[in-house]
């Protein structure tokens, strides 16, 4: 850990009225690193990553990208910036098509020809296994289709990091194998990620380092196998 | 660069709508056609905010207002002529669209649209005070005796307002086809999510309600020279929010000749209306239209015709 991080998260505390949803949060996350996030319902997770994100602001603290302080820029300045990020709950452009829906961030963040665009769009969607619904409205897409569509237009942002929000949540097997394949595949590349997930398997195996919230504090944060032998972890998923 | 299909139409538009004034006698057709021109623009502006980004404006009454009295100030304090005011009430219009946008567009939904009528309620108030444009008991503007190579100012009027929706609605097709318009789509279909793909919808939001009012005040300009005696009822009414927006919605929000389309139907429908039964009917064909639309065709003609065509769904 001698490289400076490409995420640095301080001290980072957010209220909804007076509910503190994250209370001092601090995180760090290196180049290429595949770290994983994990809690019980409600702990903070998806708050966390909105902060990094931008879509909420942090009421206390400090969220530093690649040495830049990004704690008050607007979500798209921080998609620029190389944050690409997926939502928990889907949130396609409806109007769009699937490979207009990519074409977007490919568009906005990038600076490719139209031609360029489309292509890249394509060679997204057949990494992701959604090529022979590039021309289908997303609006008539499936859970599984829409999760696939969250992490390809995340993709489209040319990001250094990439937050994935339970992205595999109601996949099947093979499925989630497929994701992960594709995921290694990204952070082969340099890019890190955050992986939100509750399959244990999945996360367990593919991150190098794992980060427990509950109730918007973090109670632990290590290697894999330090955290399944944490008694503290343990507690805050089986209750006392 | 391809030049397309629509340029060329447009010119010819142009041309053959000039050259009809010299050989159409009847000056009904460019009284009537007129007004259907001005709402082919009313409704091509709000679309651009409205059915672009989802923005639903109910203030057009204020945007053309404020173009109609700056022609009335305008011509008043320096005399000048009605070409050289449209521009400038264009701007006035387009920074009133941009200082409004920047003040309301934190606000979502119902919050925004309500936020614009109230804009319309405070410049009408305004405007029925300021005593030098006539206040509440209006004033007249009279028109030039004689316009180059128009037989009468109608004639002339009807072309200026026909180069206008040609324009407008070039305008708002470059916008549809363009990386702003895509933009604008993604802000229409899903703010946040908009905003996290990289999208600036802040500054398109803004670029939507500069242009869109600027559009509409332009449209208000020629007005009072076209009615010849403007008060603040009539050139804040009702009928022109109502129409810019039931427009759009029976054509189809989501391109750029929905709005177009409406615009013809629903304002030839009312002039057709105004001169066989009575003007009196008008707000009350808009609203049936209107309610039947909503039920049967939500997404506007244009939306129908996809449908009848099966377009989008999923392809197996
Ligand atoms: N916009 C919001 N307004 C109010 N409370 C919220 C909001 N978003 C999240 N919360 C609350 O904050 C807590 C953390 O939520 P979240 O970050 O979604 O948890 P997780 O993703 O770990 O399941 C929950 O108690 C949730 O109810
Ligand atoms: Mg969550």
């Amino acid at each position: 850990m001698n490289q400076p991080p490409v995420l640095d998260v301080v001290g980072v505390v957010k209220r909804f009225g007076g509910f503190t949803a994250l209370d001092g949060i601090n995180l760090t996350v290196a180049p290429s690193e595949r770290l994983g996030l994990i809690g019980p319902n409600g702990s903070g997770k998806t708050t966390l990553i909105s902060c990094i994100s931008g879509s909420l602001i942090a009421d206390d603290g400090q969220v530093r990208f690649q040495g830049q302080d990004i704690t008050k820029l607007t979500p798209h300045r921080r998609t620029g910036l190389g944050i690409g990020r997926s939502f928990q709950i889907p949130r396609p452009f409806g109007s769009m098509t699937v490979a207009e829906n990519v074409a977007i961030p490919l568009e906005y963040v990038g600076q490719g020809s139209r031609k360029e665009i489309a292509s890249e769009a394509r060679d997204i969607l057949g990494l992701m296994r959604l090529d022979h619904l590039a021309d289908t409205d997303a609006r008539a897409l499936n859970q599984i289709e829409l999760r696939k569509l969250e992490l390809a237009r995340a993709m489209a942002c040319h990001p250094k990091l990439l937050i994935s929000d339970e992205a595999m949540a109601g996949l099947s097997g093979n499925e989630v194998d497929e994701i992960l394949e594709i995921l290694l595949a990204v952070n082969q590349r340099g890019v890190a990620i955050i992986m939100i997930e509750h399959i244990m398997r999945a996360v367990m195996g593919f991150s190098e380092r794992i980060v427990v919230l509950d109730a918007g504090k973090k109670i632990a944060d290590g290697a894999p196998e330090e955290i399944m032998r944490n008694p503290d972890v343990e507690r805050a998923y089986l209750g006392e | 660069m391809r030049i397309g299909w629509f340029y060329p139409i447009a010119l010819l538009l142009v041309l053959g709508g000039a050259f009809a004034t010299k050989h159409v006698d009847s000056n009904f057709v460019f009284y009537a056609g007129y007004v259907v021109l001005q709402f082919i623009v009313l409704a091509t502006a709000w679309n651009i905010l409205g059915g672009f980004t989802g923005y639903v404006n109910f203030g057009t009454a204020a945007f053309f207002a404020v173009g109609a009295y700056t022609t009335i100030a305008l011509n008043k304090a320096l005399g000048l002529p009605l070409l050289a005011i449209m521009p400038i009430a264009g701007i006035i219009a387009g920074l009133i669209g941009l200082a409004a946008g920047y003040f309301t567009l934190r606000l979502k939904g119902v919050f925004f649209s309500i936020a614009t009528l109230a804009l319309a309620v405070v410049l009408e108030t305004a405007v029925a005070n300021w005593g030098y444009v006539g206040g509440a008991s209006g004033s007249y503007v009279i028109p030039p005796a004689e316009v180059p190579f128009f037989d009468n100012y109608i004639e002339g009027l009807f072309s200026l307002m026909l180069l206008l929706a040609v324009v407008a609605v070039g305008i708002a097709r470059y916008i549809a086809l363009s990386k702003i318009g895509r933009g604008f789509a993604a802000i229409r279909d899903d703010e946040v999510a908009a905003e996290c793909m990289g999208v600036p919808t802040l500054r398109l939001k803004l670029i939507a309600t500069t242009l869109s009012g600027a559009l509409m005040g332009i449209a208000g300009a020629p007005y009072p020279f076209y009615v010849t005696y403007v008060e603040p009822t009539s050139a804040f009414s009702l009928t022109y929010a109502v129409n810019s927006i039931a427009m759009p919605l029976i054509g189809g929000t989501t391109t750029w000749f929905g709005p177009v389309i409406g615009a013809v139907l629903l304002g030839s429908l009312q002039q057709w209306a105004t001169v066989t039964i009575s003007s009196e009917l008008n707000l009350l064909i808009v609203g049936v239209t209107l309610v039947a639309f909503v039920v049967l065709a939500p997404q506007g003609l244009v939306g129908l015709a996809r449908k009848l065509f099966g377009r989008g769904g999923r392809t197996p």
